[in-house]
């Protein structure tokens, strides 16, 4: 997994609360630095993709490990 | 890019119904969305401080009941004194478990969001409503406010 910056642990947490969290996490974080997003919603997965497109944060990396979904997003 | 806008009209003030405003404004939000939700009718049981919600599953053939019981029992028997405060403690427990967050939850999502509530001042004097019973923040106006920010908006969906 490559660098972050920040990680948000969303793991339980079902729609839209991860995309909610995530989206105030990255109020805190400056312009090119990365969150990491932990979700077990897989619901999460196309969320995340449709998040990123419509906000302009990029979405560096999406996979399933073990059962949870990670994302890396990069601020806008 | 111009900040696109969402209207909802919420209308109904049962517990399952009420999640279907405050997901889509606070998402719609967190995706950069100005929004506004016009609450009218029984909608407005979603702004009370104390939210008393509930859901019934009279009449509705579509509700999961546990033990299957939406599969044989008599529809007439949901009607029982109880079987609405019971389902609706089944709900909530359920909502709970898969980390559904709760209504208040959501409306205070919504709020941070500064996503916009406004109640039909026409509801609150039809059903002689003590706006004291409300959450702060909310504005009072009728159906011109409404229009006023519904016909610029991109979506407008009625709940």
């Amino acid at each position: 997994m490559a660098n972050f910056d920040q990680e948000l642990d969303a793991s339980g947490l079902n729609c839209p609360l991860p995309i909610l969290r995530a989206k105030k996490t990255l109020a805190g974080l400056g312009a090119g630095q990365v969150l990491h997003i932990i979700a077990t919603d897989p619901g999460s997965v196309k969320d995340f993709e449709a998040f990123a497109k419509q906000t302009g944060n990029e979405l560096l990396e999406s996979r399933e490990e073990g059962g949870k979904f990670h994302f890396l997003i990069k601020k806008a | 890019m111009e900040q696109k806008k969402l209207a909802i009209i919420a209308t109904k003030g049962s517990l399952d119904w009420a999640y279907p405003p405050f997901i889509l404004g606070s998402t719609a939000a967190a995706l950069g969305y100005e929004v506004q939700i016009f609450f009218t009718f029984y909608g407005l049981q979603l702004l009370r401080k104390n939210l008393a919600l509930e859901v019934t599953p009279l009449g509705n053939p579509g509700m999961p009941m546990p033990m299957a019981m939406d599969k044989w029992f008599p529809v007439l028997l949901t009607a029982l004194p109880g079987m609405q405060a019971m389902m609706t403690m089944m709900m909530k427990k359920k909502m709970a478990a898969k980390g559904v967050a709760s209504i208040e939850d959501l409306r205070s999502l919504c709020q941070e969001a500064e996503v916009k509530f406004i109640a039909c001042q026409m509801t609150v004097d039809l059903f002689d409503l003590d706006t004291a019973d409300f959450i702060d923040g909310i504005e009072y106006g009728g159906a011109a406010t409404f229009f006023e920010f519904a016909g610029e908006t991109d979506i407008c969906l009625y709940i």
